[in-house]
């Protein structure tokens, strides 16, 4: 358990030193994410500890927003200001990309296993 | 007695335990609401719990800073969770290898959609530039979004308020589109939910299955790395938005 944290906490130290020094366009845990990945990929299993922590981050990741989520109180006023054309365009631009997403991803499932067999 | 609880609230206010503890007691709280009133996704648990937490403060006359104080302990989690979603993407690995062609198409044109749908319907509706700029890299992670915000000309802290709210309307949505559509696939809905309502839509889709959850954290690594990537270039192209 212990050395699980330690290990996942020591990917995003090495995604995080790694970004800063490559000036990469994209945050430390996302890199750290594929370390870990790669890493897997070469030992070929989960170690116990691993899978456990993993399964604990992972049930609660909900919980995780909430203190950000809080900090909206604080932008008030910047999405006041133009409330309804933000307001729109997130409904329809979230809308439009779940459907435009699950459309192309299933219908290029069901191509790829009609062709299959 | 009336100034007793006045000198122990000051001591408590103003300490990480209170905000920390009050966290996990209005989340743990909002998730028993929730499944009292059916588990309706207007009432999304961290829905909830934002507006809860916000009225306890403004109530209370405490500031963002002093809960965040506390609350940042919650919030510092995120990195590790992320680095954790390397785990479900090993486990599920064959299945997104046997999708990797359909999955990279699907999600890179739903990342484009996100962006420039969200910029031309705001462009229509007469939104400012700024606020323009902001709303661009709003479907990705926040540390990533922020990060192209900052980048582009936008408002780091607009944009993380615009990622959250991103996140909550695909949480709202999704369940409505994927009935809607009729889709059946655990790994297409999941795929979609990540790509668009980033972690938000991680975290629900890790309740609807194992499978779900894999694959949007795949969906949301995938929006996040081609977002910061492809944004800056295709911006200028964007109407509106062309100097």
């Amino acid at each position: 358990m212990l050395q699980a944290i330690t290990l996942i906490l020591l990917c995003q130290l090495a995604g995080e030193i790694t970004v800063q020094m490559l000036d990469l366009p994209f945050p430390g845990p996302v890199l750290g994410m594929l370390l870990l990945f790669v890493g897997l990929m070469v030992r070929g299993e989960i170690p116990d500890g691993l899978k456990q922590v993993s399964d604990f981050l992972l049930r609660h990741l909900a919980l995780l927003f909430v203190p950000a989520g809080v900090g909206l109180m604080a932008h008030f006023g910047l999405v006041a200001r133009d409330w309804m054309p933000i307001l729109a365009a997130l409904v329809v631009s979230t809308a439009l990309a779940l459907v435009v997403t699950m459309a192309i991803l299933s219908a290029l499932i069901r191509f790829r296993s009609r062709s299959d067999e | 007695m009336n100034e007793e609880f006045i000198d122990i609230w000051a001591f408590l206010a103003a300490s990480p335990l209170l905000w920390l503890t009050m966290t996990l007691v209005v989340f743990l709280a909002s998730l028993w609401l929730n499944r009292r009133l059916g588990g309706s996704m207007v009432l999304h648990p961290v829905l909830l719990s934002m507006a809860l937490l916000m009225g306890i403060l403004l109530l209370t006359g405490t500031d963002y800073d002093t809960y965040f104080d506390g609350a940042q302990f919650i919030h510092f989690m995120l990195g590790p969770a992320t680095v954790a979603l390397a785990i479900p993407l090993f486990e599920f690995r064959h299945e997104i290898r046997k999708l990797l062609f359909p999955l990279l198409i699907a999600g890179m044109t739903g990342a484009c959609v996100a962006a420039a749908s969200a910029v031309m319907m705001a462009t229509v509706l007469g939104a400012d530039r700024v606020t323009l700029l902001s709303l661009a890299p709003k479907s990705v992670t926040s540390p990533i979004a922020m990060g192209i915000a900052e980048k582009i000309g936008g408002l780091p802290s607009l944009t993380a308020a615009l990622v959250l709210l991103t996140g909550a309307i695909g949480c709202m949505l999704s369940p409505l589109l994927i009935r809607l559509m009729g889709i059946e696939d655990d790994r297409v809905k999941g795929f979609a939910m990540g790509l668009s309502a980033h972690g938000f839509g991680t975290a629900q889709a890790f309740g609807i299955s194992a499978t779900a959850g894999a694959f949007a954290g795949l969906g949301l690594s995938l929006a996040g790395i081609m977002t910061a990537f492809l944004l800056p270039g295709v911006l200028p192209w964007l109407p509106g938005l062309s100097s």
